[in-house]
């Protein structure tokens, strides 16, 4: 231990501190890319951006070079469907932003307004090698149940708001893409938000989505208040026409695989992309998931029947799924404090059965072909930003640290507020200022 | 949320061991009511007794069958900080036997080879509400917290267990086999705990621990005060919370001297009956108080205080009132700053159950960080990694992985052979089980777990678990996984599975 520590002060010191250029060779990279594993390889990355990868990449002359010592590098890890940048404390709704009370703004919403670059909780995302987040709206239900009140904002909403992509590095401007989904809670949490019931619940979906049509065909008519009334507000119709497009996906937070079934049907119908959030039970309909090119973002450790529309959880799930050509990513935990949780939830799918290659591409490249910006992030490939994290291990393992952590060509530092508190602490500094001490 | 804001209890194994007042609600068991000064009057009768409590309720557990065993050729941790590389543990009548390099099988017994796999101690839960939050998650079964008022120190935690809850399934499959489950965090005292083995059964008396003591929840900080503040009710601020215990104690101990009274007194009147003293007039007992009965008991010292606290300057107030009544705290739970503090609860010998991982969730638990459990443990403090999650109680080596993984990233340099103690014997003593299980040492029980590999790894799967020597759960045959009531008939529980073929 003692050994890979100085390795990876050394590391630390050996990048670059802003954004420059640099090669980090003699590395085991796991591209999650077309090139697969390359046992021994470069990554080189120039303005932010991976130039060259592969087992002989060129180094260009004169460039920084840092021998990774055969360690692992992998791309940076996507937290997927997390609060990160938008709640402080969870239980505190004044330190959250990541959901509307507001009858007015309910698609119209957007988590895009409430990013915090100053949070602290985003430096320990790094520290668990976390380089983006997709971040959405309260989801309603979700892998970890109907908990702490999240499906209370969602109350008479059919529609959460919108997503949006971030990066974790520093800087004032952390948006990489706003308005990459819109939510909608379905099953237990959709019924008991809209209607009391599946049947009122996907009813008024169907509905709320033919007004979006309406609108859409004639705005003028609306805004000279000739149109019937449309139910939902200007600017949720607004928020809603890439929906019926096709443009913007719907994020659909649903377990059982009736309900599964239900949505898959709907969308085909209406020619809507969708997304299915938590599905436990997508495993027992994977064939007709992977015939609607559906992806599944779920939480491979619900194996619980924590509700009596997921008795059928299981930790295969994420195997299952992949198996049968569905895409799937996979999400640590949605409060973003425990987004050093998605490399673990990774193994743990590997237990149950996913390839490892597969699970690294579940928090990685999936998630980000999931949400379009596949060509931003997500693997080590020519022409993506500069992510990259540096292992003295096998990333899945909670034994494995990460000693150093890139973000769009920038070098982070391996530091958080909880780290200094451990510092102070474990040194018996305490609160004395140095002169005290 | 529900669990989190609900959840603390600790053990304490030494105080119970040592306790032998005369006033009290003895949790012991058949030994309570073995004689010796404390011994009840006659006439009355159990449930009418302020000292009856160890005897009523009584635990139907017994073993199940078993045959000798031998695991050999596996690397072994013993749960009180050894590792033995190619070892042998041997059990036989729910003991654990022999355990070491050089130990032959004993004739007769079943040999398994593990073949390098890793065998530990069974996991120990030091703060589960599996059965009392149990799964699903229904209104119905929303049984840990009765926050009707903010001293509800007359409950147990078991009279709410129910015992088809699948999560005692899947925490057997995690390798857990003893658990100490708690009341919620909603109320300052939450009602008495109860620590169970992990074995199917249709009541939970059939899992109850034999002779295992119980604890009392105790809850500082933000929960009652949100709870009660919430109603305009007392405690709405720390400071209230902290009237609400003493003012307790205070009834506790005039409620102990009491009965302590009575015993004398009728000890004087047995003493003139049989002297023939025909005037001797027999004395009326006091009456039966659930809610004191428990508080003395922990006076007494026949019942640990389990106290969910976060914050180390509430820990140093909950020590206070501690010193100021007369009792002991057996441990904090959550604990999520017990690392600011830990020389002193090296020395006050309190343990801490906490996590690696959780954090932020609200205020009190801001400063949480995943070095908790080793600056404990390297501070000489006992350090517990305990669940409080039905998820998080299926990895607990996961859950402790990370945190041994962070200590050494700081340079702790702590073997995974004392980590292991933070999720085994560390939780055993705290939980008042210590010397019954929790470690490989012979002459306890056979709880042991046969792991596919490094307990430390993501991959570690348990392949086989044993309780009291006996096979309760085999990743490799059907025969050994329990299901329970509930789980039977539902969806994707039947291994047919559909769509995905």
């Amino acid at each position: 231990m003692r050994a890979l520590l100085l390795a990876a002060a050394a590391l630390a010191v050996a990048l670059p501190v802003a954004a420059q250029d640099f090669a980090v060779t003699n590395a085991r990279l796991l591209t999650a890319g077309p090139a697969g594993e390359i046992a021994s390889g470069t990554v080189v990355v120039r303005g932010g951006r991976i130039t060259a990868v592969g087992p002989n990449a060129p180094v260009p002359a004169g460039i920084r070079t840092v021998d990774a010592g055969g360690r692992i590098v992998t791309p940076g890890l996507v937290s997927t469907n997390s609060t990160l940048s938008v709640s402080e404390i969870e239980q505190y709704g004044e330190t959250n932003d990541f959901s509307s009370t507001s009858a007015n703004v309910t698609a119209a919403y957007d988590v895009q307004y409430g990013i915090n670059p100053a949070s602290v909780v985003i430096p320990v995302a790094r520290l668990g090698g976390i380089t983006r987040a997709i971040v959405t709206p309260e989801l309603g239900g979700g892998a970890n149940g109907p908990d702490g009140g999240r499906g209370g904002a969602t109350r008479d909403r059919l529609f959460g708001g919108q997503a949006a992509v971030i990066h974790l590095g520093q800087g004032p401007d952390l948006l990489v893409r706003a308005g990459v989904a819109q939510v909608a809670p379905l099953g237990d949490v959709g019924a008991q938000s809209v209607g009391g019931s599946r049947g009122a619940n996907v009813s008024a979906l169907i509905s709320a989505l033919d007004d979006v049509r309406a609108y859409q065909r004639n705005r003028a008519a609306f805004e000279r208040g000739e149109s019937r009334d449309l139910g939902l507000s200007r600017a949720d119709l607004e928020a809603l026409i890439p929906v019926v497009e096709g443009r913007m996906p719907l994020l659909v937070s649903v377990s059982r695989a009736s309900d599964i079934l239900q949505i898959l049907k709907i969308a085909r119908e209406r020619k809507l992309r969708l997304i299915v959030e938590s599905g436990e039970e997508a495993h027992l309909v994977a064939r007709q998931l992977a015939e609607a090119q559906t992806p599944v973002i779920l939480n491979p450790t619900a194996d619980l029947p924590s509700r009596f529309e997921n008795q059928g959880s299981s930790l295969e799930n994420a195997a299952r799924l992949q198996r049968a050509g569905v895409l799937v990513a996979i999400a640590g935990d949605r409060t973003g404090h425990y987004a050093r949780q998605t490399r673990y939830n990774a193994g743990i799918a590997v237990t149950n059965g996913l390839p490892m290659n597969e699970a690294l591409k579940a928090i990685t490249i999936n998630p980000a072909r999931i949400y379009g910006v596949q060509d931003r992030f997500g693997s080590l490939e020519v022409g993506k930003d500069g992510d990259l994290v540096v292992w003295d291990g096998d990333p899945f393992e909670p034994m494995t640290q990460p000693v150093a952590v890139v973000i769009r060509g920038v070098e982070q530092p391996l530091r958080s507020r909880q780290l200094d508190l451990r510092d102070r602490y474990m040194r018996g500094e305490g609160v004395m200022p140095p002169a005290y001490r | 949320m529900l669990v989190r804001s609900s959840s603390f209890l600790a053990a304490a194994a030494a105080l119970l061991l040592s306790g032998c007042a005369s006033t009290g609600a003895g949790t012991r068991g058949p030994e309570a009511d073995a004689g010796g000064p404390a011994a009840a009057p006659k006439p009355l009768r159990a449930g009418l007794d302020a000292q009856a409590s160890g005897t009523v309720f009584p635990s139907t557990y017994r073993p199940l069958p078993s045959r000798p065993t031998a695991i050999i050729n596996a690397n072994i941790l013993t749960g009180d900080g050894r590792e033995i590389r190619g070892g042998t543990v041997v059990m036989a009548d729910g003991k654990i036997a022999a355990v070491g390099a050089g130990v032959t099988p004993p004739a007769g017994a079943q040999v398994i080879d593990a073949a390098g796999r890793w065998v530990t101690p069974g996991l120990i839960d030091a703060h589960s509400h599996l059965g009392v939050y149990a799964s699903p998650g229904v209104q119905a079964l929303s049984d840990g917290n009765e926050a009707t008022q903010p001293n509800t120190a007359e409950v147990w935690a078991e009279h709410s267990i129910w015992p088809q809850d699948p999560g005692f399934n899947r925490a057997r499959e995690g390798g857990v086999t003893s658990l100490h489950i708690m009341p919620g965090s909603a109320n300052l005292f939450g009602g008495r705990t109860v620590v169970v083995k992990n074995v199917p059964a249709t009541t939970y008396q059939g899992m109850k621990f034999p002779g295992a003591p119980q604890g009392l929840k105790m809850a500082c900080g933000e929960n009652p005060k949100r709870v009660y503040g919430a109603r305009n009710t007392s405690p709405a601020t720390r400071m209230g919370n902290v009237a609400g215990y003493r003012t307790a104690w205070i009834a506790a101990a005039g409620y102990a001297r009491k009965w302590d009274k009575y015993r004398d007194s009728y000890a004087e009147y047995e003493r003139k009956a049989q002297a023939g003293d025909r005037k001797a007039k027999e004395p009326d007992p006091p009456e039966r108080n659930l809610e004191l009965d428990t508080l003395a008991g922990v006076l007494n010292g026949e019942i640990s205080i389990q106290n969910h606290c976060y914050r180390a300057d509430e820990m140093a107030v909950m020590m206070d009132i501690a010193r100021e009544f007369g009792f002991k705290i057996a441990m904090f739970h959550h604990a999520s700053e017990s690392y600011k503090i830990a020389p002193v609860l090296a020395r006050e010998g309190i343990c801490s159950a906490t996590w690696a991982g959780w954090w932020g969730f609200k205020l009190e638990a801001f400063d949480g960080i995943e070095e908790n459990a080793p600056i404990l443990h390297k501070a000489g403090a006992c350090a517990v990694i305990h669940s409080d999650d039905a998820n998080i109680i299926q990895r607990l080596n996961q859950e402790t992985a990370a945190a041994l993984s962070a200590g050494n990233r700081a340079g702790m340099n702590i073997s995974k052979a004392e980590a292991i103690q933070w999720i085994t014997l560390n939780p055993a003593k705290a939980v008042g089980v210590g010397d019954r299980t929790g470690s490989l040492a012979p002459g306890k029980m056979a709880d042991v777990v046969l792991w596919s590999r490094d307990p430390f790894s993501v991959y570690a799967q348990a392949e086989q678990v044993y309780v009291d020597g006996a096979l309760t759960y085999d990743r490799r045959n059907r025969a050994f996984q329990p299901r329970s009531d509930f789980e039977l008939g539902q969806a994707g529980q039947s291994g047919v599975e559909t769509g995905s073929q």
